[in-house]
């Protein structure tokens, strides 16, 4: 048995070594040339075989030890390993503890291929393979194993990510391997991520004053978390209340690392408010799509909408439907949620105007009631037809990720994209109520109803297309919602109350203010924040609203004029 | 109206009522007490389902003591004094011999004087903050000690983290669950400086600035996880926030209380992967008990997407423990099936047994699974043996001398044991 055991393991290393001639993988094809050039020798060679068995009957919590084993052994197929390993996909027959590359089809059908050729060997039976299991410290050592390995990647930009990687772990092995690098290095950017590794290095380990002054001036303005932590640890142990009193170490070394250490906070620091600002015009932006339907219905025709976030919701769902229905387009699908989501939202509230808030002008209170009672049977209405959970909505891949402008500071794609998609929803409601002739009737008919009437206006259908227009508006904050919050029966619950916080702020009838009133209490909340918890801030800005609404009843911008009264 | 009369009406009525019982009488009626509607729906329905799947099973085997089992459903709407007012229902109306219900703390605490006013008897079955034991209530999620604190040890010993980040939902079980852990961390040796709590409303959507604080705190150098306790429809949005900041599980990995099968069916769950969870049970274990388990499941429901998830399991050993005291004590009268509860044994569907310990609570394995691909968790941690469940914990200072004993002769569900004395702290 352990014969068969190992000629099938001879058979499996004659295996890697095709791959290397044909490059059948060309993730593999990077590292082998360098690795290729350090002769192994033939134990080295088996001990990796023993090892590579090993790892099938391994027990997760000595997994670590077996890899680290495995690295060091330098063979060549080890990175193939590794990288199946990462991805989940390693798996062994059960038979003959064959190593092999498990992927899923589209029909969980679970295909097989070598894991080091990448040649496929068909569809193997579920019960028959085994998967290796990873857990997240072993995940954790695989990738710097792998970007080790990448030092030597053809792209620069992985080979500066591996730089970068290193920072925090710089061992005497893995600073030969950087400065190996720096003498054949030929990209600029590379280069400079190299020179601060090895600084690091020399403040770490010299003892020569101008070397580590030098080093020093290098790490000095770099925004990495390691750079910052090795001065704090620096400064920390010499410095006791702003005074140096370990007098073992070189005075002036630490008021260098002390004045770099206090660059870098202090640009931490103005990153930290740019972010803030960011983060408090995204919750804007948010607010903003979330009010500016309720400030056509609300602010324009007067009607207590209390079913506006359940036109939020229709909207979100809108796009649910729309990615079940092209699954293979999920990239696009958002474009046609967007036309969809207007359309279904603002259709539900040409019929609830037509059947139920027409009958109720002028009386306020029971159009409360009323819309209230709209949105509980809307809401149960979503739960018969859909479910009572949450639905997926996938975010695109365009809109997944954050744009990194340096090492403290990322902005996520998906903020930017919902604060300009705000923008261009209230500069197209702008143009619909300043330019053309609905939004004309529109404005006439919320100035003097009985006026606009004797000019010749429907006034009935002017109110069924305004409200229709509001929930549409709102059905397209669905669409840009569904991105980042969760797709349920209780979706429109969560944002119909700042709603309405916005558009009384704001001044009703006045969508210019529901803008104004959107960014601001977004960014207030966002600075209050950090400093007193999420739940205290909500509290704080709901108090502040109360009280400037004492001062100033009608919001931040009045209607003026006798349209007002 | 003279006093004659009044007891004339009431000797009457309560002869109705007998009446009534002994018609009753011909089945054993079972009480579920689940919302299907308002915000706790979500959650709520699955497990009105799978007691009405227990209930059918079991009548398919002949039901209980001869009698045919039928289930009484009603909806308390996520509505915390109606859980009270249902139960009152339930009981005086309806005279199920069992209720099965409840999701939160708070709808649990809302139904439990009812409960011990009218001597019901109820079956809980999601993971809570402990620092209670009823005689009326049987509590087959787990307690802090089944789930927090093993999880927390998970990540000290295996993932070495020495920073933590408590977040959390604010409302009773985070706020406990967290008082817990950071005593517990705080035994351990970790600094205050190195523990960051944070508390967030209901269905928090908006979580830029704390996933961002998150990503400071962590970036100091020490290996930094953060312990959730975030509920419901929030952890979506925080769970996108994440992975947009690009914080992955091997940057700074999650461990969630909160979080199972059925939560992560509404979340795209890509960019989670290796983010963590501890329960007792997971859906993706291997055992043939499971495999049968999610089979009926699925067949029940009609549908192939549903998952099941760790406190269906709870409801499940909660029905077959009970099914087992009833034929045991031959009865379903509450004090001679709460006596015949106390050591029921049931095989856990996971492996393994759980056992209904004197304090109320089970004895369950605790295992820690990580988030992958297709929604599904993969153990990666068991314990060795089961882990009694702890009503009182040990490591907050009002409870660590309590604990709690109904059988004779302590008798108590808050007993000290300085004091020696029942009901003080």
């Amino acid at each position: 048995m352990m014969a068969v055991g190992c000629l099938f393991l001879l058979l499996l290393g004659s295996g890697g070594a095709k791959a290397n001639s044909a490059s059948v993988s060309t993730e593999l094809s990077k590292d082998v040339e360098i690795n290729s050039s350090v002769p192994v020798d033939v134990t080295e060679r088996t001990s990796a075989e023993a090892l590579l068995e090993q790892l099938t009957h391994t027990k997760l919590s000595k997994a670590a030890a077996l890899l680290e084993q495995l690295e060091q052994s330098g063979d060549v197929r080890v990175r193939a390993v590794f990288q199946t390993m990462l991805d989940g996909a390693l798996y062994y027959q059960r038979d003959n503890r064959q190593l092999l590359a498990v992927r899923k089809g589209e029909d969980k059908s679970l295909n097989a291929s070598d894991v080091f050729s990448g040649e496929s060997l068909g569809v193997v039976a579920k019960k028959s393979v085994k998967k290796i299991r990873v857990n997240n410290r072993l995940r954790v050592y695989l990738r710097g194993a792998l970007s080790r390995l990448a030092l030597n990647a053809d792209s620069a930009d992985d080979r500066n990510i591996a730089v970068m990687s290193m920072l925090d772990k710089l061992s005497a092995d893995n600073v030969a391997a950087l400065q190996a690098l720096d003498e054949r290095e030929t990209n600029h950017e590379v280069k400079v991520s190299i020179a601060l590794a090895l600084a690091m290095n020399t403040l770490a380990t010299s003892s020569d004053r101008d070397q580590r002054l030098a080093a020093i001036e290098v790490m000095d303005g770099r925004l990495e978390a390691p750079v910052k932590n090795q001065l704090r640890a620096l400064v920390d142990s010499a410095v006791v209340d702003g005074s140096i009193v370990n007098s073992s170490l070189d005075t002036q070394v630490i008021a260098a690392a002390q004045k770099a250490l206090q660059n870098i906070d202090g640009k931490v620091t103005a990153y930290g408010y740019v972010e803030q600002l960011f983060f408090g015009l995204s919750l804007g932006s948010v607010l903003l799509l979330a009010a500016i339907g309720l400030a056509i219905t609300f602010g324009v025709m007067g009607v207590i909408n209390m079913a506006h976030g359940e036109m939020i919701m229709i909207g979100a769902y809108a796009t649910f439907v729309v990615q079940q229905l092209m699954p293979n387009f999920l990239e696009y699908s958002i474009w046609v949620a967007i036309p969809a989501a207007f359309l279904t939202a603002g259709l539900v509230g040409v019929l609830i105007e037509r059947c139920v808030i027409r009958y109720l002008h002028g009386r306020p209170l029971e159009t409360l009631l009323a819309t209230f009672g709209i949105s509980l049977i809307l809401q149960q209405a979503v739960r018969t037809i859909f479910s009572p959970l949450n639905q997926t909505v996938v975010t695109p891949e365009w809109m997944s990720g954050s744009l990194e402008i340096n090492a403290v500071l990322s902005i996520t794609y998906s903020r930017i994209y919902i604060f300009i998609f705000a923008l261009i929803v209230f500069a197209a409601l702008q143009l619909v109520m300043k330019k053309t002739s609905l939004g004309l009737q529109v404005r006439a008919v919320s100035q003097n109803r009985s006026m606009a009437k004797s000019m010749g206006i429907h006034t009935d259908r002017v109110d069924a297309l305004t409200f229709g227009l509001g929930s549409g508006i709102a059905g397209i904050a669905g669409v840009a919602l569904s991105q980042i919050t969760n797709v349920g029966p209780n979706l429109g619950q969560a944002y119909i109350i700042d709603s309405f916080m916005v558009v009384v702020f704001g001044g009703v009838g006045n969508l210019l203010g529901t803008l104004f009133a959107g960014f601001s209490l977004g960014i207030a909340n966002k600075f209050l924040e950090p400093a007193t918890g999420a739940v205290l801030a909500n509290i704080i800005v709901l108090i502040f609203i109360i009280l400037f609404m004492q001062k100033r009843p009608k919001g931040l911008f009045p209607q003026k004029g006798r349209a007002a009264e | 109206m003279n006093l004659k009369k009044i007891l004339k009406i009431s000797a009457l009525s309560l002869s109705v009522a007998t009446a009534m019982a002994a018609q009753a009488g011909d089945t054993i009626k079972v009480g579920v007490l689940h919302s299907l509607s308002g915000s706790m729906a979500i959650s709520e329905t699955t497990l009105k389902d799978t007691v009405l799947m227990m209930v059918e099973e079991q009548n398919k085997k002949g039901g209980l003591l001869g009698k045919e089992l039928e289930a009484v459903v009603v909806d308390p709407a996520s509505n915390w004094p109606m859980f009270a007012e249902k139960a009152r229902e339930l009981l005086t109306t309806e005279e199920v011999d069992v209720i099965f219900g409840s999701w939160t703390s708070v709808s649990r605490k809302s139904a439990l004087p009812v409960l011990e006013e009218l001597n019901g008897l109820m079956f809980y079955p999601v993971q809570y903050e402990g620092e209670e034991s009823s005689k009326n209530i049987f509590y087959t999620g787990a307690a802090p000690n089944q789930q927090a604190i093993p999880a927390v040890d998970y990540l000290m010993d295996e993932l070495e983290v020495e920073r933590w980040v408590l977040a959390g939902t604010d409302y009773v079980y985070p706020r406990t669950t967290n008082k817990i852990l950071k005593a517990y961390l705080k035994s351990k040796g970790v600094a205050d400086k190195d523990i960051m709590v944070n508390y967030t409303p209901f269905s928090h959507s908006d979580w830029q600035s704390i996933v961002s604080d998150v990503k400071k705190f962590g970036s100091e150098g020490k290996k930094t996880a953060v312990v959730s306790t975030i509920n419901g429809d929030a952890n979506v949005p925080f769970y996108k926030e994440l992975s947009n900041q690009g914080v992955t599980s091997e940057t700074i990995p999650v461990i969630a209380f909160s979080v199972g099968e059925e939560e992560l069916s509404g979340i795209d769950t890509g960019p989670l992967v290796g983010h963590m969870a501890a329960w007792n049970y997971f859906q993706s274990v291997e055992t043939d008990a499971n495999e049968a388990f999610v089979e009926n499941w699925k067949s029940f429901i009609k549908s192939d997407e549903r998952v099941t998830n760790d406190p269906m399991e709870a409801t499940y050993i909660g029905f077959q423990m009970w099914a087992q005291a009833v034929v045991d004590a031959g009865t379903t009268d509450v004090d001679a099936v709460e006596k015949a509860m106390i050591g029921q044994e049931v095989k856990n569907l996971t492996g393994g047994t759980a056992v209904m310990n004197k304090n109320h609570h089970l004895s369950k394995p605790v295992l820690i699974g990580e988030i992958q691909e297709d929604g599904q968790f993969e153990v990666v941690f068991e314990t060795d043996g089961v882990v009694p469940g702890d009503a009182w914990s040990d490591y907050l200072p009002g409870s660590m001398d309590m604990i709690a004993d109904w059988t004779s002769p302590v008798e108590c569900g808050n007993y000290n044991t300085k004091t020696k004395s029942c009901g003080s702290k």
